[in-house]
């Protein structure tokens, strides 16, 4: 049963440029997909049309059968910096999006948000008191606490050291094992992408379309250091390779036809 | 305020930056504060052995002196009170008119290339310039005073407050966006918060004008306040007046900046390096 579901999506911004085009993407309840692919491929186009913030030019993304108009409740995002208010208490961040519930519940799921994320003892502090990695973190808690049915990460730990970022993954994991939301993540990094994924999906550039999807069956915890962690791994870089190579570059021809015609 | 280097270090973020203020004060700092009070003796010493006969530039026991003759019959207090009454109102009008202002040509970029280009021509015209025609219009009492003091307040306010709403951060908005804020709520949950160190600052700058436009408003034409004593003090020949009343703009001016700063220091407890070096 699929909880997000993305029919023949493509975006034409208005100066012209094609971000997206026919993009279709089933994803089911629970599972994290990772989004990899070269810049200028629409990963973030993407993640923002499903967030709300920007509208489709073409087809439809539906949410738990709900088409998305505008953000929506059952979507929550984590963008690429923390965005923390800086006039809010950590405490306060978390709980920003929780203003319908009542105090009891807010403090509770602000609680348990912290101290997952490993910053139980943080809530009073202020967010420039805190550094890259654990601004980050907060902002992943605040988008937990609201529970979200499918939660997009644009590329969220991108800005962080290699030893940051392994710990996020267990902050991520550990938040994601409580309700199972559905994760769509945006990433340049394979590795991450092999680590937290259940499907990777590669996309190919100008404009932004899906290349190829590749299935991600290791057993979690996921030790890196295996063959077959290493073998997907080596096979999405390959695909990734394949994407990127411009098209019909096997028969090189092309361009002398298209110098032929200018003569 | 001395500067720190941020080292960049998570270490040193994580650090409650509150600590550094308790230190022996920068002698630096005590040497700025004794300046004046060593310049102040060296005159003082000067005309008492006579080295000049401090007719022009009073020593500061004539100064002393002069207010506190003031003091004690009780005018002082009326011209300080006058003053003060001028620019609390001034102030509180201009303010007002300023941050209201702002907000709107801030919110609407429509409004704003409308009304913009007038105001700032209007920001350019010298504060002096008003004075015959507020005398015209309001009278030569309180009334053009207070519009004139109300004037200079006005532009600071009004250019801080719009360029804060014009520049703040689009991404916070987004946040506000992702949990569907309402436009009163986004109003009232980011722009306000957001845009509040900027209004506060542009505050300050205005009540500084304030002071600045109630001494040319009181020496065109009063009958008490502290910009009256120095025209008075000029028409009677008394320098130590003219001085003292100086000395009373300046240390009213710090006191109503300082007053203004701690009494919106507890808006702003989230950014107080920031504060501190202000």
């Amino acid at each position: 049963m699929s909880v997000l579901e993305i029919k023949h999506l493509g975006k034409t911004y208005s100066d012209g440029t094609r971000a997206l085009s026919d993009v279709s993407l089933d994803v089911g309840a629970g599972e994290i997909l990772g989004i990899v692919g070269g810049s200028g491929c629409g990963k973030t186009t993407l993640l923002r049309l499903v967030a709300g913030l920007d509208l489709p030019s073409e087809g439809f993304i539906s949410v738990g059968g709900e088409r998305i108009s505008g953000p929506h409740p059952a979507v929550g995002i984590v963008f690429q910096e923390p965005r923390l208010l800086p006039w809010l208490t950590v405490a306060d961040n978390v709980g920003f999006g929780l203003h319908h519930l009542p105090v009891a519940e807010r403090i509770n799921r602000i609680a348990n948000a912290l101290e997952r994320v490993g910053l139980a003892s943080y809530g009073k502090r202020w967010p420039r008191e805190l550094s890259g990695g654990q601004q980050q973190r907060v902002a992943i808690a605040r988008a937990f606490v609201a529970r979200p049915k499918v939660l997009l990460l644009d590329e969220p730990f991108s800005a962080l050291d290699a030893f940051t970022r392994a710990s996020l993954h267990e902050h991520l994991l550990l938040l994601w094992e409580q309700d199972k939301p559905t994760i769509v993540m945006v990433t340049h990094d394979v590795e991450e992408s092999v680590t937290l994924s259940d499907r990777v999906v590669v996309m190919k550039p100008h404009p932004g379309r899906v290349f190829e999807t590749i299935s991600v069956t290791l057993e979690r915890p996921r030790d890196h250091l295996t063959a077959p962690f290493e073998k997907v791994k080596r096979r999405i870089h390959a695909t990734l390779d394949r994407s990127m190579r411009p098209e019909n570059t096997p028969q090189a021809p092309r361009k002398s036809d298209s110098g032929a015609l200018w003569w | 305020m001395s500067v720190h280097i941020n080292t960049g270090t998570e270490a040193a973020q994580t650090v409650p930056t509150t600590v550094r203020a308790s230190r022996w004060p920068d002698p630096r700092v005590l040497a700025g504060v004794g300046l004046p009070i060593v310049i102040a003796l060296l005159w003082e010493l000067a005309v008492r052995v006579g080295l000049s006969d401090g007719r022009l530039m009073p020593p500061p026991s004539k100064i002393y002196a002069a207010m506190a003759a003031l003091a004690v019959s009780g005018e002082l207090q009326v011209h300080i009170a006058a003053t003060l009454a001028r620019v609390g109102a001034g102030f509180a009008f201009g303010a007002i008119a300023g941050t209201l202002t702002g907000a709107i040509a801030g919110g609407s970029e429509t409004i704003r290339r409308v009304i913009d280009p007038s105001l700032q021509a209007l920001r350019a015209v010298p504060s002096i310039a008003w004075v015959p025609l507020f005398i015209l219009w309001l009278g030569i009492f309180e009334t053009s005073k207070i519009a004139l003091i109300a004037i200079g307040v006005f532009f600071p306010v009004y250019l801080g407050v719009a360029s804060a709403i014009i520049g703040i951060d689009r991404k916070l908005l987004e946040v506000g966006r992702i949990f569907r804020l309402s436009r009163f709520q986004t109003a009232r949950r980011i722009l306000l918060p957001a845009v509040l160190p900027v209004w506060l600052t542009a505050l300050r700058a205005g009540l500084g004008l304030g002071f600045m436009f109630v001494v040319a408003a009181e020496i065109m034409g009063a009958s008490e306040g502290l910009g009256y004593l120095l025209v008075d003090g000029q028409q009677m020949g008394r320098p130590d007046q003219i001085v003292g009343a100086i000395i009373a703009f300046a240390l009213l001016g710090k006191l109503a900046d300082t007053l203004l700063v701690l009494l919106t220091r507890p808006l702003l407890v989230w950014q107080d390096t920031a504060r501190a070096q202000l």
